[in-house]
Parts: C-alpha cells; sequence; structure tokens
C-alpha cells in the first residue's frame, strides 16, 4: 500500500489554518469568553445559599417532584460546605455556554439533515468522527488555534457534545406519524408550517433527550477542560491529581457528580421521559396522571 | 336492460353538468424515476413492465367521473390502489401520468402554492388513523384548516365549535385527542374537515379502525351531514355493506385497476366479473337488491281489447295459468286466469275487461327483496313491479328472488334459476 501521509497532511492543514485563521479564532475566542463571562456573573449575582434556593425552585417547577428537589438541593448546599461554589459555578457556566453553542449548531443541522438525505449520509461519519476521534487528537490544534485558557476547552467540548443534538433531532422528526404530517399537508399547510406546527412539537421529546445527552457529554469533558487550563472543578480536579492530593480530588470529583445529578435530573424531565407527558405539554391539569403528583406538596409540608 | 339501470340510477344533472372531481387515465408508479415510469407505462402490459423495472404500479389508467353532490365509493382490498386514486385527488399522491380535473382544473398542473391554496379552500380530508394533533385541543385540531388559511382567532373559534357542534362533540373543545374514545377521535377529524366548508370531501378509510357498532352511527352521521350539505365525498372503503349503505357510485378496483363503476345495487346485481361477484358473495342481498335490480320483462301482456277466446288460445300455447292485461294508456288493469278467461269465452264478452281481476301483488321498482320476498310464489303471477305512473315495469319469479339471494358465481346462478323455473312449473 502507498503511504498517503494523511497524518502529515492533517498537520500541514492545521499549520496553514493556524497562520491564516488567527483573527477568525481570535474573534471567536474573545465571544466564547465574553459568554462565560456573562454566564458566570450571572449565576454568581446571588449568594451561595440563595442561588441554591433558586435551583431548587427550579427543580420542583420541572420535576414536579418535591423530594428529589430537595436532596438536590441537599447535594448543591454539599458543595458550598467544601468551598467549591465558585467553581462549580464556572463549570456550569461553562457547560451552559457549550451547550447553547452546541444546540445552536446541532438543531439546526437536525431538520435538515431529517429533510434532506444526502445531507444525512454526509453528516453521518462525520458525527461518528466527532464523537469518537480521541479528545486528546484534537486538543492539541484548539490549543494551537486559541491558546492555553478556556475557550479551547470550550470548543473541544462543543465539538465532542454536537452530534446527539443532531441525531436526536433528526429521529425526532423522523419518527413523527406520517399520516399526521400528511394531515397538515392535506390542509394546505406549507413545509415550514408543517415543521413548526406539526413535525418540531411532536418531536419535542425527542430534541430534549439530545439536549440532556448535550449536557451530560458537555459536563464529561469538564476535566479535559481543565488540563488545558479552563477554570472551573477541571481544574480543581487536575491540580489535586498533579499534586497528589486525594482529598482535593474527592471533593472536586463529588462536586461534578452532583452538578451532574441535578441537571440531568432537571432536563430530563422536561423531555418527559418517564411519564405521561413531558412538563412543557398543554393543558396538563386536565391530564389525569398529573393529579397526585401536584398533590404532593400537600401531603409533605 | 343494463343501460336502462344506468339512466335510471344516475343523477339528472351528470348529463349537463361538468362533473365535481375528473379522472382521466390516471396512474401511479412507485419506486421508479419519471423517464423509467413514462417508460413502463407505454409498454403493452404496463403492469409487468414496471414489475420488471423494479417499481410497482399503483394505480393504471384509472378514469372516473363524479358528480356535485356525490357520495363516491372506492372500493377494494388493499393494495388495490383505492387509497393510491383517493390521495391522488389532492396530490398527497403525485400522480405520474393522466389528468385529474376539479371543477375543471387540471389540479396535476397547477403550481405548489395554488395547489396549497386548493388543498385548504376546496378539499377537506378525513384519515384512516384519525391523524389528529396530539398536541392540539380537540378545538385548535378542528380549526386547523382555517388557522393555516389566516383566519383570525375569534372566528376561528367560533367556525370549530360549530363544526364540533354539528359531529356531537360540542362539549369536548378543551380535551386532548387522546381524552378521547376512537369514534369520538374520528369526530374530531370530521370537524376539522367540515369547519373549513369544502366543495370536496375526501375520506380515506374513515370508519375501518372502529368497532363495529360505532361504525354504523358514524355512518348515520355522515348520511345526516351528506342530506343536509350534498357533498361530494370520496370515500374509500374495503367493507362492501358500508359502500352499498353510504354510496350512490361504487368504483371497484383490483390491481390498481377499475374492475366495475356503477351504483351499489347494480354491482351486486350484475358483477362484472368473477372478482366483483367473490367480492359480492357476503353483502346482505335482501337489504340492498331491490325489486328495479331482480325484474325481467313479464312474458305475456294482454291488451285489454284482445278477445278472450284468443287470449285463451295464447295462454294455452305459453303454458301459463294467468296473464297481465294493460289498458291502452299501458296502465296495468289486472290479471286475467285461465279460468276467469274461459268463463269471460262462455258469457261471449268482447274484450277482457269482464274477466280482469286483482288477486296479485304489486310492488314499487324502488322495494328492497327483503320488504317482498314473503309474498313471492302465492299468486297465479309472479310479484309484479309496477312504476310510480301505475304501469307494468315487469316481474320477479320466486325463482329470481332465491337465486339472487344466494352468493354462487353469476353463470352457476343462471342455471339455478332455470332449474327452479322447471321445478316450479312441474
Amino acid at each position: 500500500m502507498p503511504d498517503l501521509r494523511i497524518g502529515e497532511r492533517g498537520e500541514s492543514v492545521i499549520d496553514f489554518m493556524t497562520e491564516h485563521l488567527g483573527g477568525f479564532f481570535d474573534l471567536l475566542k474573545d465571544l466564547l469568553n465574553f459568554g462565560l463571562r456573562s454566564v458566570y456573573d450571572l449565576l454568581t449575582v446571588l449568594t451561595p445559599v440563595a442561588m441554591v434556593v433558586v435551583l431548587v425552585v427550579l427543580a420542583v417547577l420541572a420535576t414536579r417532584r418535591v423530594l428529589l428537589s430537595i436532596s438536590l438541593g441537599l447535594g448543591l448546599l454539599l458543595i458550598q460546605s467544601m468551598d467549591l461554589w465558585p467553581e462549580t459555578m464556572q463549570t456550569m457556566a461553562s457547560v451552559l455556554v457549550a451547550t447553547v453553542v452546541a444546540l445552536l449548531i446541532g438543531i439546526p443541522l437536525g431538520i435538515w439533515s431529517a429533510f434532506n438525505p444526502v445531507v444525512r449520509s454526509v453528516l453521518r461519519p462525520v458525527l461518528d468522527l466527532m464523537q469518537t476521534l480521541p479528545v486528546f487528537v484534537y486538543l492539541l490544534p484548539t490549543i494551537l488555534f486559541f491558546g492555553v485558557g478556556d475557550a479551547p476547552g470550550l470548543v473541544a467540548t462543543i465539538v465532542f457534545s454536537v452530534p446527539p443534538a443532531v441525531r436526536l433531532t433528526q429521529l425526532g422528526i423522523n419518527q413523527v406519524d406520517s399520516e399526521t404530517v400528511e394531515a397538515s399537508v392535506a390542509f394546505g399547510a406549507s413545509r415550514r408550517e408543517v415543521l413548526r406546527e406539526v413535525q418540531l412539537p411532536l418531536a419535542m421529546p425527542s430534541i430534549m433527550t439530545g439536549v440532556n445527552q448535550v449536557i451530560m457529554l458537555a459536563l464529561s469533558m469538564v476535566v479535559v477542560a481543565g488540563l488545558v487550563g479552563g477554570a472551573g472543578l477541571g481544574g480543581v480536579v487536575v491540580n489535586a491529581v498533579q499534586g497528589l492530593q486525594i482529598a482535593a480530588s474527592i471533593e472536586g470529583g463529588l462536586a461534578v457528580v452532583v452538578i451532574a445529578i441535578y441537571l440531568d435530573r432537571v432536563t430530563s424531565a422536561l423531555g418527559g421521559q418517564g411519564r405521561a407527558n413531558p412538563a412543557w405539554w398543554p393543558r396538563r391539569r386536565t391530564v389525569a396522571p398529573v393529579a397526585p403528583v401536584t398533590a404532593e406538596p400537600v401531603t409533605v409540608g | 336492460m343494463t343501460t336502462d339501470v344506468e339512466t335510471l340510477a344516475q343523477p339528472a344533472h351528470r348529463a349537463t353538468e361538468q362533473p365535481a372531481i375528473a379522472g382521466r387515465g390516471l396512474s401511479k408508479v412507485y419506486g421508479l424515476g419519471d423517464r423509467q415510469a413514462a417508460r413502463a407505462l407505454a409498454a403493452d402490459d404496463p403492469a409487468a413492465a414496471v414489475a420488471a423495472a423494479g417499481g410497482y404500479l399503483g394505480a393504471a389508467d384509472v378514469s372516473f367521473s363524479i358528480g356535485t353532490g356525490e357520495m363516491f365509493v372506492v372500493m377494494g382490498l388493499s393494495g388495490s390502489g383505492k387509497s393510491t386514486v383517493l390521495r391522488m385527488i389532492n396530490r398527497l399522491n403525485e400522480p405520474t401520468a393522466g389528468e385529474l380535473l376539479i371543477d375543471g382544473e387540471d389540479i396535476t398542473k397547477v403550481s405548489d402554492s395554488r395547489l396549497r391554496e386548493i388543498r385548504n379552500s376546496r378539499i377537506g380530508m378525513v384519515f384512516q388513523h384519525f391523524s389528529l394533533f396530539p398536541h392540539r385541543t380537540v378545538r385548535d385540531n378542528a380549526a386547523y384548516g382555517l388557522k393555516v388559511r389566516g383566519v383570525g382567532k375569534a372566528e376561528r373559534r367560533e367556525r370549530a365549535d360549530a363544526a364540533l357542534e354539528r359531529v356531537g362533540l360540542g362539549d369536548r373543545g378543551d380535551k386532548l385527542p387522546h381524552e378521547l374514545s376512537g369514534g369520538m377521535r374520528q369526530r374530531v377529524g370530521l370537524a376539522r374537515a367540515l369547519a373549513v366548508d369544502p366543495p370536496v370531501l375526501l375520506m380515506d378509510e374513515p370508519f375501518s379502525a372502529l368497532d363495529p357498532l360505532i361504525r354504523r352511527d358514524m355512518q348515520d352521521l355522515l348520511l345526516e351531514l351528506q342530506a343536509e350539505d350534498r357533498r361530494t365525498t370520496v370515500f374509500v372503503t374495503h367493507d362492501l355493506n358500508e359502500a352499498m349503505r353510504i354510496g350512490d357510485q361504487v368504483m371497484v378496483m383490483r390491481q390498481g385497476r377499475v374492475v366495475q363503476c356503477a351504483p351499489g345495487a347494480e354491482i351486486v346485481a350484475h358483477p362484472a366479473d368473477e372478482y366483483v361477484s367473490e367480492f359480492v358473495a357476503d353483502v346482505d342481498r335482501a337489504r340492498v337488491l331491490t325489486a328495479y335490480d331482480l325484474q325481467r320483462p313479464a312474458k305475456l301482456v294482454f291488451e285489454v281489447d284482445e278477445r278472450p277466446d284468443a287470449a285463451l288460445r295464447r295462454l294455452g300455447d305459453n303454458e301459463a295459468q294467468g296473464a297481465y292485461v294493460v289498458g291502452k294508456d299501458e296502465r296495468l288493469l289486472g290479471v286475467v286466469t285461465d279460468a276467469a278467461l274461459l268463463a269471460g269465452v262462455n258469457r261471449g264478452d268482447g274484450d277482457l275487461s269482464g274477466s280482469v281481476s286483482q288477486d296479485f301483488h304489486t310492488v314499487e321498482p324502488t322495494a328492497h327483496i327483503g320488504d317482498f320476498m314473503h309474498r313471492a310464489g302465492r299468486q297465479v303471477v309472479p310479484v309484479t313491479v309496477v312504476d310510480g305512473r301505475g304501469r307494468l315495469s315487469g316481474v320477479v319469479p320466486r325463482a329470481t328472488i332465491l337465486s339472487s339471494l344466494s352468493t354462487a358465481p353469476a353463470q352457476e346462478r343462471e342455471r339455478d334459476e332455470r332449474r327452479l323455473e322447471v321445478a316450479a312449473r312441474a
């Protein structure tokens, strides 16, 4: 077999990009850092304890499960007691920014590929590549592009977490009953109207599962982001491991677990998993299974 | 005889007005590119050519004509192309060849925006599995067509509620579809189609997912609505009894082709081929077939001014015991028996008026077999069909009634009929 020297070719592409696209990468870096900073400021407006109360209320609204929400609140208080609150909020900020960007890229791509088989077949191997190429392989070029700091970790996180948003959006749209779509078409709806009024609403549970997956994948990249100089819990864990501080690494790891569970429970409840209807479904007061859930506060309180 | 039935059964306007919907040479090829499909359709045996190219011929050279206000039923087994034909009417299925005229406009050639306009304002559709929007309330479902049209919220609500009222769901507007039973859901489906008040209604096996009692209720509802609106309706079903019950015209399809297109009773009485006769085997004939479908010309009819001795001789020549007597204006006066004629001869009567008796049973052409079959065979003459003006239309011998109720194919039935007739005479 001839040696195609793919590695060398790839490297020269990256060299080329570093040399000629520097301005673009700087702009991107500034934008990401600005977003990160803004979200972090927003998350730290309140004192940690007040923020925990807000997060518990959000959890109740989303899950309608009071005991679960209180347990989540206790977990968050544990983070404060470990004195890791600012780092946790930094991580939260980077997860939120990465998730929003990943969804802004992933959902439109998912919609496009749901309607276009060519796009679908082109995207598939690309998504496979993004999900399975070992993270460290593209972490190095991102450092070359963005330098050390929050940005390279964030970009790597986004690359890693876009695929489920694309896949589950496309799946959700293609799974909508074709006769229901036809009903909309038969009444004269345009493609845009069919998408907006029938396909997207009915694909929403699947799309919300995608959102949940994106968040989970983003969280799983926290420590990797710490390796390249990202602030937050990743940095805490990396420093602890490098310094052989077992106690600190346990605390950092535990904090990651707590916000992982919090974000998972809240976002999966929004997707309606394990329930007859998701929380955002209209007219929930007439839906029978909701009654015992809303009765819960009375029995608990 | 056949032509008579057709002229009688078809609404009078068919001859003069242009049809509400007309299909001409419609074909649908699945799974082939346009050029390949066109080549296959041009072959001597399109079905084989399409299959050889790896496609599937869903509808082959289908033509039909539906009058305004008509309930047109398309019937066939699954895969017969009936739904394909229905869906070509609003181009949910794009016809591969042929034209489809709605009020004279060829819908296969219109632009996308005009097509959406036609779908929205001229055609309502009801689906087999209801296909309601699960995330919208019953009222919003019913209002959907109006929403697409851009009708304001207040008017939308009013018209949706009116449509729901018509289908008996006036109080369920705030429910979600999954809170309703199957029959109610299809009522919502019907209300959704009616709310836009379209001149054409397409119904794709709308009641086949419902259990038999509910199905009957829904048929009643549809017939009620139809009696008020006289809306041009295309109704697809695989249930022959349903087709007979609601259809003005029934088009039977098989393997993408039209086998027979006629009023329901005509199809039961005169199936075009073996396939149709097998198909109609299960139908409750006594409720479908009418005296008109079964009647044949009376063998012996005397003019009232005929001489009794001549009439008696003809009676003997025909081995009959009785005959009909009609007046100058063709009105049926009654029957004469051989005994009465003999008495007339002995009295020296100059015509038959003195010998006529009323000892026979008459029915109108529209009477169903079930209504008169018990009277057959009690008199010397068969059941007599008399039209609205008192003229003799024909007779229905008992043998014909009995054989028409059997499910045997046509030729066999005729043979049995002859046997029964011979036996009856002996």
